[in-house]
């Protein structure tokens, strides 16, 4: 639009909008789902398929648009930016969850078990994983030499193979490129399945649920966030394997893989965070 | 020069009407859509201050039952912050950054539709949920359980209103820090930029570093409340004192979100105004940047009395008081930038310097809430109340009044009511005092917070505050018909309004702003 910076700037788009409905449907059904009033699921659903035809025509857009040589290296320098800087605000929600589980670990189980506390939860003894002094059902603890220590090899292998596909991607080996892609994604598709298995697992044998306690919530939510982000990523690395298929991406300008290869290696970097202090301590 | 004004005919394939606004990627609209939603919202909350200040005109209990009254005080709080002051300064970021750094438009057009569309689901939400079954919300703004745990319907869509409000924070900070370090006009260096984008940079960065952080407290209520965790539950081994930290960790930092952008505006309008440069320009940008960074280190003085171990309370208090010195910084340079300065008292230097007195009162008296043991007296009381609207409301607030009335020129093109705009000012500063003022008595002499009923002896302040509420409710409407009186006509601004303004828009641009502004970039030497 601008022609004297040539900074790109679009025209009205309707999808913001489109955005926004999706999220009134969202919000609307979840806070009527979960006060068990009807039409609560019907709207959240809207809502979501809404969300994901805005999710395919905006970033498709996008796409376009980059692929029609639009974003020069200034807007190319933005998307750097603003890609950093959303992994990082990404980092500080998982912060919250890690902070709690410290917290619940460190501080508020030990003074539970404290001799000041002996009145109000008599025997409870503390110590770590626990479900805390009020929930008497029993658990086993996921342990971390099975199906997490297997994941952890698949997602740092995953790292290396989005990396081969980036500098085959950077040497114009457009076969490479899409054999490593794919490597990816098959690996990002394990995890998910053995993630899945692991939950069902929890549930089934260990006894261990989102409702047991600290364990149960730091387990599930911070795994669960993970396993949600890693689905993100698989989504968007999927993307990208198609605009491979149909010839985007060039050897010097090709942003869309490299913020995707980002997130990539930012989900694999809180999994080992979560495989140390979930997990293995 | 450097303007371009609609040669490229764009007008023909923009739409028109509401769908103008639905999908505008024009930041000077997106801007005027903060604004006007802020505006909205500033008497959404203030129609629930004036029922509380109703409510307590007198002792015992009138028109609210006490539910009723908690869910007042909470939507209050909610929609004064996450509704009227954030998304004002977001407005006044999308107004002013673009025209002051010489860029075209934001980084990100369509982006910057977003963080604006979402923030009416978000009011929608806050604003229905008084009328489903059980109520809004009433666990107080800060939502701490075990309250927030409990409660109905409307809990969980105050919550999901929080989540909406921070996901329009996190884009539009994004894309702020985007367009302030990417879009500047070439030879505008960091420490050329006016202080007010300085102000909106570092207030970024706090954003995107607190929100997520406030995302996922939130989370962690929705889920103890519908999915049986306990993270805030002592049974399972939580804590609900985990909330707080948790909540003030984002807090903290965003009572400095609030106000750094309008440290911002008050170092161009006392510079304007003052016909010099800003004394301490380099002292000012590492006084707001050391002011940011503290702010991520005192959380916990908001919980003193919560409990915790007594080297925490000392390094709070310790860290908490820290926090005076580089603000100190900022108001000795305003004062020095004044010296001697030929100042003129237009409506903006009015504001700027009410800002100035009262924002100082409401620091000391932050000072006085910071020591422990003087915490432990007034913790959950009036003064505590009276503290923190001296910072938002005669500070954040006139900021606002400030900034609006020293740009409304550049905006529409027209001079706004200067006699009114005084009026407006006089009747704000003494209709604030009287509300306000009193209630540092009423709080050192125990008058608890959040309370719809009262002991006797503090019947005579109330009224005094309650008479000081609505008398400043009523002046705030005398500043929606200066607004719409100088968006429809009046005197022709000129293009530099203000003899001593220095910024890019005065220097560089007609009045009004065309409505592409800085295609080709102006070269800053």
């Amino acid at each position: 639009m601008s022609q004297g910076t040539g900074y790109y700037v679009p025209s009205p788009s309707k999808w913001p909008i489109i955005g926004s409905t999706a999220l009134l449907f969202m919000a609307f059904g979840a806070a009527f789902t979960m006060s068990k009033l009807p039409l609560g699921y019907g709207l959240l659903i809207t809502g979501l398929v809404i969300l994901a035809f805005l999710i395919y025509g905006w970033f498709r857009e996008v796409a376009l648009e980059s692929e029609a040589g639009k974003y020069k290296a200034k807007e190319d320098k933005s998307f750097r930016w603003s890609m950093g800087w959303f992994i990082f605000s990404e980092v500080m929600f998982f912060a919250s969850f890690f902070g709690a589980l410290f917290y619940m670990r460190v501080l508020s189980v030990p003074w539970l078990a404290g001799s000041e506390q002996e009145l109000l939860w008599p025997g409870f003894a503390g110590g770590w994983p626990t479900a805390g002094p009020g929930f008497d059902e029993k658990f086993t603890p996921m342990g971390a030499w099975g199906i997490p220590a297997i994941n952890t090899t698949l997602l740092l292998t995953s790292g290396v193979t989005i990396t081969l596909a980036h500098w085959a991607l950077k040497k114009n080996d457009r076969g490479a490129l899409k054999l490593w892609l794919f490597a990816t994604i098959a690996l990002g598709l394990t995890f998910l399945g053995f993630q899945i298995y692991e939950y069902g697992h929890a549930y089934a044998e260990l006894n261990l649920k989102l409702t047991s306690g600290a364990y149960g919530s730091t387990f599930f939510m911070l795994t669960g966030f993970h396993g949600f982000h890693v689905t993100v990523g698989t989504i968007m690395l999927i993307a990208i394997f198609f605009r491979c298929l149909n010839g985007h991406f060039k050897p010097e300008h090709h942003f869309g893989f490299e913020g995707v290869a980002w997130y990539w290696h930012f989900v694999d970097v809180v999994w080992l965070g979560l495989f140390i202090f979930v997990y293995l301590l | 020069m450097a303007v371009i004004q609609d040669v490229h005919g764009h007008a023909h394939d923009h739409p028109t009407g509401i769908m103008r606004w639905l999908t505008t990627t024009n930041h000077k609209d997106i801007g005027t859509l903060y604004l006007c939603f802020s505006l909205a919202m500033l008497f959404v909350g203030g129609f629930l201050a004036m029922g509380i200040r109703a409510e307590l005109f007198m002792p015992g209990i009138q028109i609210l039952e006490p539910e009723v009254f908690n869910s007042f005080t909470t939507l209050h709080g909610l929609i004064m912050v996450f509704g009227a002051v954030m998304p004002a300064w977001v407005g006044f970021a999308n107004w002013q950054i673009p025209l002051m750094i010489g860029a075209p438009d934001m980084a990100f057009a369509r982006l910057n539709n977003w963080s604006f569309w979402l923030l009416p689901i978000a009011a929608l939400l806050l604003i229905t949920s008084f009328f489903v079954p059980g109520g809004a919300a009433a666990g107080g703004w800060t939502f701490y359980p075990p309250l927030s745990t409990q409660g109905g319907m409307g809990t969980d869509m105050m919550l999901f209103a929080v989540h909406v409000f921070g996901m329009s924070s996190i884009m539009g900070s994004i894309n702020i820090i985007t367009t302030i370090l990417n879009m500047r006009a070439p030879g505008l260096t960091l420490m050329k930029m006016p202080m007010f984008v300085w102000g909106w940079l570092i207030t970024a960065y706090l954003l995107v570093l607190v929100m997520p952080v406030l995302a996922g407290a939130v989370t962690m209520v929705l889920t103890d409340r519908n999915f049986g965790t306990s993270f805030f539950n002592a049974a399972g081994g939580g804590d609900p004192v985990m909330f707080q930290h948790i909540f003030w960790f984002f807090g903290h930092p965003e009572v400095y979100i609030m106000i750094l952008p309008a440290f911002g505006v008050i170092s161009e309008v006392i510079a304007t105004f003052s016909r010099k440069p800003l004394f301490g320009y380099t002292s000012m940008v590492y006084a707001i940047a050391a002011i940011a960074l503290l702010s991520c280190f005192v959380w916990a003085h908001h919980m003193f009395t919560a409990g915790m171990p007594v080297t925490g309370q000392l390094f709070f208090m310790y860290a908490t008081m820290l926090i005076g010195v580089p603000t100190g910084v900022k108001v000795f340079n305003w004062t020095a930038t004044m010296w001697r300065g030929s100042m003129t008292f237009e409506t903006p230097m009015l504001f700027a310097i009410g800002f100035i007195v009262l924002f100082v009162i409401g620091g000391f008296s932050g000072v006085v809430c910071a020591v422990v043991p003087i915490d432990v007296q007034v913790q959950d009381t009036y003064y505590v109340i009276a503290h923190f609207h001296y910072v938002l409301v005669s500070g954040a607030l006139f900021a606002l009044f400030s900034g609006a009335y020293y740009w409304l020129p550049k905006w529409t093109g027209h001079m706004y009511d200067e006699t009114l705009g005084k009026w407006h000012f006089w009747l704000s500063m003494i209709f604030f005092n009287m509300a306000f003022f009193v209630q540092h008595f009423l709080g050192l002499a125990g008058m608890p917070r959040r309370i719809p009923d009262y002991a006797l002896q503090f019947a005579d302040f109330n009224m005094i505050s309650s008479i000081g509420a609505f008398g400043f409710g009523l002046t705030q409407l005398l500043f929606v018909y200066i607004v719409i009186k100088c968006v429809r006509g009046g005197e022709k601004a000129a293009d530099k309004t203000w003899e001593g303004a220095t910024t890019l828009e005065w220097t560089h641009l007609p009045s009004p702003a065309p409505y592409h502004s800085f295609e080709t970039p102006p070269v800053v030497k």
